[in-house]
C-alpha cells in the first residue's frame, strides 16, 4: 500500500558504527576530569547522535518539510517553557522569597562535594 | 467501494458499544458529555444553594460542609471543563462532522477512535467512582495546586485526589489519541478537490484546537506524574520542605491551562461561523483570515500562561512580560468577532434557534473578552484575583463556548444526526430562559466580586470581615436565577429526547447549507456517501447574485 | 476483520497516514518527555550538590544500555529497509531483534536499579534520585510499550501483512532511542 521504497538506503551499519565511536568519546571524555571536555563531550556528542538517528534512521531529510519544522516547533516550545519557569524553579530566592530547604540542600552539599563543583 | 463491510447485521453489542462508526462514537461522547454536564449542573446547585443559605440543608444533598464545598466546586469545574466542554465541542462535533465535511467515509483510524473513546470513558467512570471513596471526591480545587493536592491531610480526600489525578491523565491519553486521528484524517482523506481553503472552518477550528492540546499537555502530563508520585511514593517534588517548588506545579499547570481555553474556544467560534453564514445567506467574511488569526491566536496562547499566576509570586518582570502578551491575545480574538459581525451584515438574516444561539454567543464572549482585560493587566489583577470577579469572567467565556455554542451546533446539526427536526418553539423558548438565566447569575458576581468576595469560601457566615449582609441578596439573586436555569433545561431535554421519535422527518439538507455532510440523508447511511463527492468550492458561496437558488453546495459541478 | 475505510488509504499530504500519525506521536512525546527533562535540567542546575548523589549511578550500566539502544536501533531500520524490499519473514526476524535489544535495555536497568536500592537510593529519598528513577522510568515504560507493539508488527510482518507499520514502529523506536541518547549524558556521564 505505501512500501514504495522513498529513501535511498545508506549503509546502516557504517552508521551505527559511527555512533558506538561516539559513545565512546562521549565516555571517555567524561572521565576526563577537564568540566567543559566533559560537557561537549557529553552533550555536544549526545546531539550529533540525536542528528545521526534523526537524518539517517528516520529519514527526517527526505520527509516533507513541514515535519522536521513541527518537531522543531515543539523543542522550542520546550526552551519558552524552561526560560519561563527557570527564573522561580531553578533560582533559590528572589524578590521576597527565599527555597530555605533548597539552599540547605546547596549549601551541605557543597561542603561535602569534591572540590571542582562550581 | 466502502459498500461491502460487514457480513452479518452487527448486534446490538457491535452496533452501539463496540462500533468504529464515527458517528456512533461521537454519539457516544456526545452522551457521556450531556450526562456529566447534568453532574456539574447538579454540583453548582449544590453549592450555590449553600452560598445562598449558608449552612442550610440543601434538598437533594444534605449540609454542606467546608470539605464538602471544596469537593463540590474542584468537580464542578474539573467535570465542566474535562469532561463536558471538550468531549462534546471537540470529541463529539469532530467525530461526527469532520469525516462527513470533508467528504469520506470515516476517520483514518476507525480502531483508535474507538479505543479513544474507551479510555475517556474510563476517565469518567473513574471520576465518578471518586464521589464514592471514603473522603468523597477530590476537594483541592480544579488547578489542583500543591501542597494542598500533594497532601491528604490537607485537602482532606487523600483517595479522591489521587483518582482525580488518574482520572484526568487517562482523559489527556483519550484526548491525544483522538485529536490526533482527526489531525491525520484531516490532512489526508479529503475528498478530490477540496483544497485548505475549502475546508469548513469549523473542521479546521477542531483540527487546530487538538494541535494546540497535543502541544501544550505534555509539560502538564510529566507534572502530573511528579504530583502524582508526590501523592502517593513520598517525593517531595512540590514539597517546599523537601527542598520541591509548588510553583512548577503551577507554571505546569497553566503552560497547559491557557491554551486549553483556546481549545476549547476555537471549535465553538467554529460552529458559530458555520451557523452565520447559513442562517445570513451570505459568504463568511474573511475566511481567510479568520483561520490565520486563529493559528496567531493558538501561538500565542503559548506565552500568556502566567496572568493566572500574578499573585504567586513569579518574578515581577515575568509579570511584565506576560501582562502585554495577555493584552496582546484580545487582538485576534476582537478581530474575528468583528469578521463575524460583517458576515452578517447586509445578510438575509434568519432568527432560527440555531442562528439565536449563535448570535447569543457572541454577545455574551465579548462581555467575558472584555472583562478578561481587567485581569490581564497585573495591576488590576492583583485586587480582583480570587474575587468573584474571575468567576464571572470566566463562566461569560465558558458558558458561550461550552453551552451556548453547543445548544447552538446541536440545533443546528440535530436533523442530520438523528433524522428529525427540534421543535422550535420550544428551542426559542429554551434559548430566551437559558440566557437570560445566565446573565441573571453571573452579573450580580461581577458585583460582588468587585466589592471583594472571595472564591472558594465555603460560607462568608463563618468570617466576619468577609460576610458583609448587603451583598446577600445579590448572592441570592445569582442562586435564584442558576435554579431558572437549570429548570429551563429540561424544555431542552424534552425536546432533544421527545423529537427523536417525534419529530417532523429531516430531508437531507433542511437548511439549505453548502457544506457536504448535508449532501446525504439524515441520519447518514454506514460509510455516508455511496459514491465518495468531489468539490469544485468553498463552503461559503451563499448569496451570490445571478444564481436562482441562494446556496451552491460544494459537490455541484455548475 | 481489514476494513480498512477509504480515509485511511487517502494521502493528500503525500504521507501515507500511518506514518504520518506515528509523526504526530512522536511531536506529543516530545513535549511530555521534553517538558519533564526541561524540569529536571532546571533543578539540576540549580543544585550542584547533586553531583554527589549523580556519582552513584553505574555508567558502565548506562553505557552499555546506549549501545544496546544504537543497536536495537541499527536492527529497526535495516527491518525497514527489508519491509521496502517487501520481505516481510525478514523484516519480522529484524524486528524481533529490536525488541530483544528492548529486553536486554530493561534486564540491565532491573540490575542496576536492584543496586541503587540496596544502596538505599529510592524514588523517595530526594533531590536527583527522584528525578533519576521517574525519568528513567518513564523512558522504560515506552521501551516497554515498544517492544510490545514491535512483536505485534513483526506477527503481521511475517506473513507479508501491513508492511507499511514496519516503518512506523522504527520511527517510534528511534525516536525513544533519542531520548536515551539525551538521558544517558544527563544521568550518567555529565552528571
Amino acid at each position: 500500500m505505501s512500501a514504495e521504497p522513498h529513501v535511498h538506503h545508506p549503509n546502516y551499519v557504517k552508521i551505527w558504527a559511527i555512533l558506538v565511536a561516539l559513545l565512546l568519546v562521549s565516555m571517555l571524555g567524561s572521565m576526563s576530569g577537564i568540566r567543559w571536555v566533559v560537557l561537549v563531550a557529553a552533550f555536544g556528542v549526545a546531539v550529533v547522535k540525536a542528528f545521526l538517528v534523526a537524518k539517517n534512521f528516520m529519514h527526517i531529510n527526505v520527509e516533507k518539510r513541514w515535519v522536521p519544522y513541527l518537531l522543531a516547533t515543539c523543542l522550542l516550545f520546550m526552551v519558552i517553557l524552561f526560560a519561563a519557569v527557570a527564573p522561580d524553579v531553578m533560582k533559590h530566592s528572589g524578590r521576597n522569597w527565599e527555597n530555605n530547604a533548597a539552599k540547605q540542600s546547596v549549601e551541605s552539599g557543597s561542603h561535602n562535594a569534591a572540590p571542582k563543583h562550581e | 467501494m466502502s459498500a461491502q463491510v460487514h457480513h452479518a447485521e452487527p448486534g446490538i453489542f457491535q452496533k452501539y458499544f463496540w462500533s468504529t462508526d464515527h458517528k456512533i462514537i461521537a454519539m457516544q461522547y456526545l452522551f457521556t458529555g450531556m450526562a456529566m454536564g447534568l453532574v456539574g449542573g447538579y454540583l453548582a446547585y449544590v453549592f450555590r444553594m449553600q452560598l445562598a443559605f449558608p449552612d442550610r440543608y440543601v434538598p437533594g444533598f444534605g449540609i454542606v460542609t467546608p470539605g464538602k464545598y471544596n469537593s463540590l466546586v474542584t468537580m464542578h469545574g474539573s467535570i465542566m471543563i474535562f469532561w463536558v466542554a471538550m468531549p462534546v465541542l471537540i470529541a463529539a462535533f469532530g467525530n461526527f462532522l469532520i469525516p462527513l465535511m470533508i467528504g469520506c467515509d470515516d476517520m483514518a483510524f476507525p480502531r483508535i477512535n474507538r479505543l479513544s473513546y474507551q479510555i475517556f470513558l474510563l476517565s469518567a467512570l473513574v471520576l465518578i467512582s471518586s464521589f464514592l471513596v471514603k473522603g468523597g471526591a477530590f476537594g483541592g480545587a480544579w488547578t489542583a495546586y500543591p501542597p494542598l493536592s500533594a497532601v491528604g491531610a490537607y485537602n482532606l480526600t487523600p483517595l479522591g485526589a489521587t483518582l482525580w489525578l488518574v482520572a484526568v491523565a487517562l482523559e489527556f491519553v483519550a484526548f491525544l489519541l483522538g485529536g490526533i486521528n482527526f489531525t491525520v484524517t484531516l490532512m489526508n482523506s479529503r475528498a478530490p478537490g477540496m483544497k485548505m481553503f475549502d475546508i469548513p472552518i469549523v473542521v479546521w477550528m477542531i483540527v487546530l484546537a487538538s494541535v494546540i492540546f497535543m502541544a501544550s499537555v505534555g509539560p502538564l502530563i510529566a507534572g502530573a506524574v511528579l504530583l502524582l508520585f508526590d501523592q502517593t511514593l513520598s517525593t517531595g517534588f512540590y514539597d517546599p520542605s523537601r527542598g520541591g517548588d509548588p510553583l512548577l506545579w503551577q507554571h505546569l499547570f497553566w503552560f497547559f491551562g491557557h491554551p486549553e481555553v483556546y481549545v476549547v474556544l476555537l471549535p465553538a467560534m467554529g460552529i458559530v461561523a458555520e451557523i452565520l453564514a447559513v442562517f445570513a445567506r451570505k459568504k463568511l467574511f474573511g475566511y481567510k483570515t479568520i483561520l490565520y488569526t486563529a493559528w496567531a491566536t493558538g501561538i500565542l496562547s503559548f506565552v500568556v500562561w502566567a496572568h493566572h499566576q500574578f499573585v504567586a509570586g513569579i518574578d515581577p518582570r515575568m509579570a511584565n512580560i506576560f501582562s502585554v502578551t495577555t493584552l496582546l491575545i484580545s487582538i485576534p480574538i476582537a478581530e474575528m468577532v468583528f469578521l463575524y459581525i460583517a458576515t452578517l451584515y447586509g445578510g438575509s438574516i434568519h432568527l432560527d434557534t440555531p442562528m439565536l444561539w449563535a448570535l447569543g454567543f457572541i454577545a455574551e464572549f465579548m462581555i467575558g473578552g472584555v472583562t478578561g482585560i481587567f485581569l490581564g493587566s497585573a495591576g488590576t489583577d492583583i485586587y480582583l484575583h480570587d474575587t468573584y470577579f474571575v468567576i464571572a469572567h470566566f463562566h461569560y467565556t465558558f458558558v458561550p463556548i461550552a453551552i451556548i455554542s453547543v445548544f447552538g451546533g446541536l440545533t443546528f446539526w440535530y436533523p442530520k444526526m438523528f433524522g428529525r427536526m427540534l421543535n422550535e418553539t420550544l428551542g426559542k423558548i429554551h434559548f430566551w430562559g437559558t440566557v437570560i438565566a445566565f446573565n441573571v447569575i453571573f452579573i450580580p458576581l461581577f458585583m460582588t466580586g468587585v466589592a471583594g468576595d472571595q472564591r472558594r469560601v465555603y460560607s462568608y457566615a463563618q468570617f466576619a470581615e468577609q460576610a458583609r449582609p448587603a451583598l446577600q441578596h445579590l448572592r441570592m439573586t445569582s442562586t435564584f436565577a442558576l435554579l431558572a436555569l437549570l429548570s429551563f433545561q429540561l424544555l431542552f431535554l424534552f425536546n432533544f429526547f421527545w423529537s427523536l421519535r417525534n419529530g417532523k422527518r429531516a430531508e437531507a439538507n433542511p437548511w439549505r447549507s453548502n457544506t457536504l455532510e448535508w449532501t446525504v440523508a439524515s441520519p447518514p447511511p454506514h460509510g455516508n456517501f455511496a459514491e465518495l463527492p468531489t468539490v469544485y468550492r468553498g463552503p461559503y458561496e451563499y448569496g451570490l447574485p445571478g444564481r436562482t437558488d441562494d446556496y451552491w453546495p460544494q459537490n455541484v459541478p455548475e | 476483520m481489514n476494513t480498512r475505510p477509504i480515509a485511511n488509504t487517502r494521502s493528500v499530504t503525500g504521507i501515507p497516514s500511518a506514518r504520518l500519525i506515528t509523526w504526530w506521536v512522536i511531536a506529543s512525546e516530545i513535549v511530555i518527555f521534553g517538558g519533564l527533562l526541561v524540569i529536571y535540567v532546571m533543578h539540576r542546575l540549580g543544585h550542584p550538590e547533586w553531583q554527589a548523589s549523580a556519582a552513584h549511578t553505574n555508567t558502565w550500566a548506562g553505557g552499555f544500555n546506549t549501545f544496546v539502544l544504537l543497536t536495537s536501533s541499527l536492527c529497526a531500520v535495516l527491518a525497514h529497509k527489508a519491509a521496502d524490499a517487501q520481505d516481510g519473514p525478514r523484516a519480522a526476524k529484524l524486528l524481533r531483534l529490536t525488541s530483544l535489544g528492548g529486553a536486554v535495555f530493561l534486564i540491565v536497568k532491573a540490575f542496576e536499579w536492584s543496586r541503587d536500592i540496596q544502596e538505599g537510593f529510592v524514588l523517595s529519598s530526594g533531590g536527583f534520585w527522584s528525578f533519576y528513577y521517574t525519568l528513567a522510568g518513564l523512558h522504560g515504560l515506552h521501551v516497554l510499550a515498544g517492544m510490545v507493539i514491535l512483536l505485534l508488527v513483526a506477527a503481521d510482518a511475517a506473513k507479508n501483512q501491513e508492511l507499511q507499520r514496519v516503518e512506523c514502529i522504527g520511527l517510534y523506536w528511534h525516536f525513544v532511542d533519542i531520548v536515551w541518547i539525551f538521558l544517558f549524558p544527563l544521568l550518567y556521564i555529565a552528571k
